[in-house]
């Protein structure tokens, strides 16, 4: 016992005693060489997988992009049992959804960016807010979905049924409500964008220079004045790629849409009638499809993709060109 | 340093020990398919999991065709189908396949009328044309005529159905494409069939998210299990059948569709549209589909075992759970069939 303390006390002091530079051990320089390796073989791997599923999906949409082409974008019927696919309703859907979800959450997220982060709150009481609204990110969709079909629709039926009454010749509101529609749809699809919105243009608006703001309240602008007309503007870009990087996360939303979207295939501008989406069709027809049906399937899986590689590149390349603008 | 070495190896040896089995051999049955029948499903399974001795059974219900394809790739020791198999699926499980009708089930119109309490009743003539969406209001002349004494309501009918492919659309359109020749060449019949392009029909996904639909949307009207409609109390309308005589689900009507169909070698059979007066018209066989020749003979005995508890003293609690007990011929037939099991 008294050996081991005694022990214990000396390695403590050893260090103190060592030389404050010394060459790496070998042991040292191994474990560095070892640790560089692997967060570089990682990396790659993330890389090689995601090329890998793209490879994978689009093997298996081959035969269906030789088979039906172009007129597979342009098609509105998907028939299995004809052997008949078309996927422009699905298309329409997901950025008729996506847009409408956008539109609202990208309102709602910059006015609480703005709310949390111009000092209007003390600062306890911000981070407190700001973990709130994420915290909208950690609600599981299919609870959003329940949510949606339990409280949303049986709200929005009053409303939906007086605008249709009123003012039926504007096109949004040309069909009555029959439930499951694009209007919950994208309500509840707001919802759940809003915390990357709101997230995203918190940090563009925290990232405007201080010295800037201070120049704005030194020539006598009002607190108003300062946050639309300069510290907003400033942060234009990256809030711009905040709502992309939103539009993305909505694109690929599955389950509470499958459950609230009414998945029937309907091009219209109407808000309460049932639409479909790429996600959710591909999420309900997948377990029961045929080898034909998958293929097609598979092809929706591809045009999904590229919808969304295209908006997550544009929303990146705005966001490192902002942070290019801001540097400069 | 040695300390810490030690009491790794000793976690290691602790984990090897328990992994390696504890008191008792255990045996592990998987499954996959239909949704349809996985209520009593679930049930048999954990009852007979009890009152056996270390047999644990696995069933994911994700659909009848991805059963089929499991069950094709060997993936699973059984699965579940609405549909049975066709011919072309049968050819290729090697080793031969049974296929065992294991319970049945009606599929019922359910609606949501607030103010109506009285059931409804609707007409061979009537409930095609308003899934086909050509009868679009509830106080319709065609569904008022049969129900006299009910005031029905000035409301636009909405139809909900099923968003994802599904057996039960299978044998719903089956038995409405065997009564409505307008149905037969227009949506006709499959897992998914096109429907009239009308803002006026939805869908949702599964029976359940049929049934939530349907109690959250006034004027809705749809198709789904029994036992869903039962368990979530959403009034149910009395069908007419080929006889003429209007019929409640859940009264009976089931067995008596049954009865009617003759039973083939392959025991495929469909009740597209049964002709006795108390039948109820809309029912189907649901089928275990197991393979001739196991391979592993523990496993295929066990198996034997479970499908002759679900046969005999399983079919006791079916009617409790909103589905049909097998009619008593049916039940010879498949305990017969499983003695080909190896």
């Amino acid at each position: 016992m008294s050996d081991s303390t005694s022990d214990d006390a000396a390695a403590a002091r050893a260090p103190a005693a060592a030389p404050v530079a010394r060459p790496p051990s070998a042991f040292e320089r191994l474990s560095n060489r070892g640790f560089t390796g692997a967060t570089r073989a990682l990396t790659w791997g993330v890389v090689v997988l995601a090329a890998y599923i793209i490879w994978e999906i689009g093997g298996h949409a081959l035969p269906a992009i030789r088979e039906y082409g172009m007129g597979f974008l342009t098609g509105t019927e998907w028939n299995p049992n004809r052997g008949e696919f078309g996927i422009l309703p699905q298309i329409w859907g997901t950025v008729y959804s996506s847009l409408l979800a956008l539109l609202m959450a990208g309102f709602v997220g910059l006015t609480i960016a703005i709310f949390l982060t111009q000092g209007f709150l003390p600062r306890t009481l911000e981070t407190t807010f700001r973990y709130i609204v994420e915290l909208l990110a950690a609600v599981p969709s299919v609870v959003y979905g329940l949510w949606g079909i339990h409280v949303v629709i049986p709200m929005l039926r009053p409303v939906a049924d007086w605008l249709h009454a009123e003012l039926s010749w504007i096109p949004f509101f040309s069909t009555t409500l029959s439930g499951p529609g694009m209007f919950p749809a994208a309500l509840v699809l707001a919802i759940m964008i809003l915390p990357t919105v709101a997230a995203v243009s918190q940090d563009a608006l925290r990232a405007v220079p201080h010295k800037m703001k201070e120049a704005v309240y030194g020539i006598g602008a009002t607190r108003w004045e300062a946050i639309v007309k300069v510290i907003v503007p400033a942060a234009a870009t990256s809030i711009f790629g905040a709502m992309v990087l939103g539009l993305g996360r909505a694109l690929g939303e599955t389950m509470a849409l499958a459950m609230l979207v009414g998945n029937s295939n309907q091009i219209t501008l109407s808000l309460f009638s049932p639409a479909n989406t790429l996600a959710a069709a591909l999420a309900l027809n997948f377990p029961e499809a045929g080898r034909i049906e998958a293929q097609a399937l598979m092809y929706s899986a591809v045009v999904l993709l590229a919808i969304t590689l295209i908006v997550n590149v544009i929303g990146a390349a705005i966001v490192t060109r902002a942070a290019k603008r801001l540097e400069a | 340093m040695r300390q810490i070495h030690k009491s790794l190896l000793f976690l290691l040896a602790c984990c090897a020990v328990t992994s390696c089995g504890g008191p008792g051999e255990q045996m592990r049955l998987t499954g996959s398919g239909a949704s349809f029948p996985y209520p009593i499903y679930s049930t048999w399974f954990k009852n007979y999991s009890r009152a056996s001795d270390g047999v644990i059974i696995d069933y994911q219900a994700k659909g009848s065709g991805a059963g089929i394809r499991d069950f094709i790739n060997r993936t699973v020791d059984f699965a579940g189908s609405d549909a049975a198999m066709t011919d072309e699926e049968m050819a290729e499980v090697d080793g031969g396949v049974i296929l065992l009708p294991i319970t049945a089930g009606e599929i019922v119109v359910a609606y949501n009328l607030p103010d109506v309490s009285t059931p409804l009743k609707l007409p061979r003539a009537v409930y095609p044309d308003i899934f086909l969406a050509r009868i679009t209001r509830w106080d319709d002349p065609a569904i008022a005529a049969a129900n006299p004494g009910i005031d029905l309501p000035d409301l636009p009918i909405t139809v909900v159905r099923r968003a994802d492919s599904s057996g039960t659309t299978y044998v719903f359109s089956k038995h409405l494409a065997a009564i409505s020749a307008t149905w037969r060449d227009g949506p006709g019949v499959g897992k998914t069939v096109v429907w009239a392009d009308t803002d006026k029909i939805v869908a949702a996904p599964k029976n359940d998210g049929v049934t939530a639909t349907i109690m959250q949307t006034p004027g809705a009207i749809g198709y789904i299990e029994h036992g869903y409609a039962k368990f979530a109390d959403v009034p149910m309308a009395a069908l007419e059948n080929r006889q003429g005589a209007f019929v409640t689900p859940g009264s009976g009507g089931g067995g008596a569709a049954l009865q009617s169909a003759e039973l083939p070698d392959d025991m495929r059979v469909w009740v597209t549209d049964p002709d006795t007066a108390d039948a109820y018209p809309i029912v189907t066989y649901t089928w275990l589909l197991v393979r001739r020749e196991h391979g592993d003979s523990g496993k295929a005995q066990a198996l034997v075992d479970l499908l002759e508890y679900c046969l005999t003293e399983g079919q006791q609690i079916a009617e409790d759970m909103g589905y049909v007990p097998l009619p008593a011929h049916v039940v010879t037939r498949a305990r017969a069939a499983l003695a080909a099991i190896q």
